[in-house]
């Protein structure tokens, strides 16, 4: 069966250094799959071939079937929804206009921006009245669950998250896991989840991928998973001691 | 972001209404005394007679005002006869009315019946030394060689000065340069006992000074005459031959006199001399008062200034979404437009003058050119510092580009963007009122013609409003960023 995100002999570097060589990939539709690995490893690189913010040196990358457009790449990144690590929320934009951002671009009308804000506030346990607050007004995990809203206001296809959930204490940290996994329940869609914490991926993730030094270690369902290697048991350990 | 377009359209509209006035007839005049009471005759004269008038006086120098006439910035003013054959035309010794005429026609310009008087150099002495040494012409200057000359910078360095003056009346001294407006005191303090002067001038009546006689004709004839454009109105050219030959020597220096000594305003003097010459029936006595010209001067001003800036942050702004993304370029733009901020703004407008001529537009080419750094140069800061990861994520979402600038750059670039036009607009503001010196008018007009009398209230006149409208400015750019951005944005820029 053909994934929703499709790597084909994919190879990428910067200069001399070489992300990937040759990486075949396959992320099935509707299924949150993490990507595990050490810092530099390449996983955030590889989010970026899936969006087109990068490409690649040789082969492809097919999403939705296609390769990755060249032209109207705005129209394709509006259906795959980004939330990032330090959130990247608008300074200068109020809540309730971060989230909705998209959907006043998109030609929605008042009343249905208003309340698909509200909705997605909702979901994450955001309280209504912060929507005139502006970012820096909120708590760090407030803002990352901003961040989650924002990404999910167009109901992407696919959903890219390059480690959105850390810098937060580890209480607020599983509140926020929880609410976001209830944001799941509500709108199905395909995500790919980029942490170097085990613990987080083995609770959001059920597909697991880990990656070391631009290679897949192993690929397979969450709880199959096991601490069979250095590398993995080293991720382990740091998933269980935070 | 709809407020910004009401502002770009009210800041569009506002110099388009003051550009919609009928033309009167422009009166000009240079930097001097007489020249300034001569403009108010004329002035006076063509309002008598029902022509609307406008005066741009204080034109910075004989080169400044002619070019003014020929652009069509000004319509006519008083010249010297000497000045026209030997500085404007080059042309070699006295020429005849008729000659200059000839001259003049091709260039578009006509000569008016002279005024009556000669304004030559001469040179001059106290009555004690007069008396003293028997001083009554220059020849007898040849008897004293202990005599001290201090002589004004221009009149020792030109042909028709000193060194042309020493030789014909082969005079054994030699010359001091000292400052024209220091000579006087000198003088009188004994410091030195023969300086120049014009001979119109109305100090050598204030301080009771002898004119000694050019007794060999050194001195070429700087007969007054008027001259105007050849396309001015008919009926306005003939009021103005109404001041042929009313006006001897004597009579000018006194009318000088009356400016200098007795503080009299040159409308007050113009319009008291035009009443006893029955020219005019009675003085206007609205066309000096304080008010309307102050009002009118702080619409020039805001008006050289507004368009200026404009300008500056359509060219700014243009440029620096342009070129931020080549830091090679940002710095190639940042050092051209630092290398236009350090030539002095003097220099500039008198560059600027072959290119453009004299008047409003060299005036606001100039102030452009000096609103461009600062403006350009926040917008590119401004961009530069974007944080990335603000930038990435915009991407990342799928805003276009020109979504991406819409809503992320602009809106984020804004504090900064404001902080450089508030800087082009206060530093306008100032340098605008040198623009006074090319016929530009504004609040610098007061303040030419108050260093040509030495009048410190005339000279506030234009120093007081311009530093109120600088104020103005701060307080409206104040206001403006609290009204578009949000505080925490501000306060962030404050302290980074």
């Amino acid at each position: 069966m053909n994934g929703i995100i499709e790597f084909r002999a994919v190879a990428k570097h910067y200069g001399d250094t070489r992300v990937f060589d040759n990486l075949n990939l396959d992320i099935r539709q509707g299924v949150t799959t993490a990507l595990v690995g050490q810092s530099g490893c390449g996983k955030s690189t590889l989010l970026e071939l899936i969006n087109g913010l990068q490409r690649p040196d040789a082969g492809t990358v097919n999403i939705f079937g296609q390769p990755v457009p060249a032209l109207k790449l705005a129209e394709f990144r509006q259906r795959i929804g980004y939330a990032v690590q330090g959130t990247g929320l608008f300074p200068h934009m109020r809540v309730s206009k971060n989230i909705s951002l998209l959907g006043e671009l998109d030609g929605w009308s008042g009343e249905a921006i208003t309340s698909r804000t509200r909705e997605l506030m909702a979901l994450m346990a955001l309280d209504e009245s912060l929507e005139h607050r502006y970012p820096h007004e909120l708590s760090g995990g407030q803002q990352q669950r901003v961040g989650i809203c924002r990404a999910m206001f167009l109901r992407p296809e696919i959903l890219l998250l390059d480690e959105p959930f850390s810098g937060v204490d580890p209480l607020t940290r599983r509140d926020i896991h929880k609410r976001f996994l209830t944001l799941l329940e509500a709108e199905i869609a395909t995500v790919v989840l980029v942490t170097h914490d085990m613990e987080e991926a083995t609770r959001l993730g059920e597909e697991l991928i880990v990656i070391d030094t631009g290679k897949i270690v192993c690929q397979g369902q969450a709880d199959q998973i096991r601490p069979d290697s250095e590398y993995l048991a080293r991720l382990f350990g740091r998933g269980e001691s935070s | 972001m709809s407020r910004l377009l009401v502002i770009s359209i009210l800041w569009l509209t506002i110099p388009a209404a003051l550009a919609a006035q009928t033309r009167p007839v422009v009166i000009g005049s240079k930097t001097f005394t007489e020249s300034y009471l001569l403009a108010e005759m004329m002035a006076q004269l063509l309002e008598s007679r029902r022509i609307p008038v406008e005066r741009q006086t204080g034109l910075g120098g004989t080169l400044v005002a002619f070019q003014a006439l020929l652009s069509g910035e000004i319509d006519a003013y008083a010249e010297y006869s000497g000045t026209i054959s030997h500085v404007i035309l080059n042309m070699d010794g006295d020429s005849t009315e008729e000659e200059l005429a000839a001259a003049l026609a091709p260039l578009g310009v006509d000569l008016l019946p002279r005024l009556g008087f000669n304004n030559t150099y001469a040179l001059t002495v106290t009555r004690e030394t007069a008396a003293q040494y028997a001083l009554g012409s220059i020849s007898d200057l040849t008897d004293h060689p202990e005599l001290r000359f201090g002589l004004s910078h221009e009149f020792r360095n030109r042909p028709d000065g000193w060194p042309g003056l020493k030789q014909a009346y082969n005079l054994p001294q030699d010359s001091l340069g000292i400052e024209h407006g220091l000579a006087y005191r000198a003088l009188l303090e004994s410091e030195i006992d023969v300086t120049d002067a014009y001979s119109t001038d109305g100090d050598l009546l204030r301080y009771d000074l002898v004119v000694l006689e050019d007794n060999l004709e050194f001195f070429p004839s700087y007969l007054a005459v008027l001259v105007a454009r050849a396309d001015l109105d008919t009926g306005a050219k003939a009021a103005l031959s109404l001041l042929a030959d009313r006006l001897d020597d004597a009579t000018m220096r006194s009318l000088n006199a009356e400016v200098v000594v007795e503080e009299r305003t040159f409308a007050e003097v113009a319009g008291a001399f035009l009443l006893g010459q029955g020219l005019i029936t009675s003085v206007q006595a609205e066309t000096q008062s304080l008010w309307p010209t102050l009002g009118r001067n702080t619409l020039v001003h805001l008006k050289l200034t507004g368009i200026a800036v404009l300008l500056a942050c359509i060219a700014g702004l243009g440029l620096a979404l342009t070129v931020y993304r080549s830091p090679s370029l940002s710095a190639a733009v940042l050092y051209v437009a630092g290398l236009l901020q350090t030539i002095p703004s003097i220099a500039l407008l008198a560059l600027l003058i072959p290119i453009a001529g004299v008047g409003q537009v060299p005036a606001i080419i100039a102030l452009f050119l000096y609103s461009l750094l600062p403006i350009a140069r926040n917008a590119i800061t401004a961009l530069l510092t974007i944080d990335p990861l603000l930038r990435r994520v915009a991407v990342a979402l799928g805003l276009t580009e020109i979504q991406q600038l819409r809503h992320v750059y602009v809106p984020l670039a804004l504090p900064h963007v404001l902080t450089g036009v508030r800087i082009a607009v206060v530093v306008s503001i100032g340098t605008a009122t040198l623009a006074a010196f090319i016929g530009a008018g504004g609040l610098g007009e007061p303040i030419v013609t108050g260093l040509a009398l030495n009048d410190t209230g005339l000279i506030l006149q234009g120093a007081i409003p311009a530093a109120l409208l600088a104020v103005c400015a701060e307080l409206f750019f104040e206001g403006l960023e609290r009204w578009l951005i949000p505080r925490h944005l501000l306060s962030a820029k404050i302290s980074g």
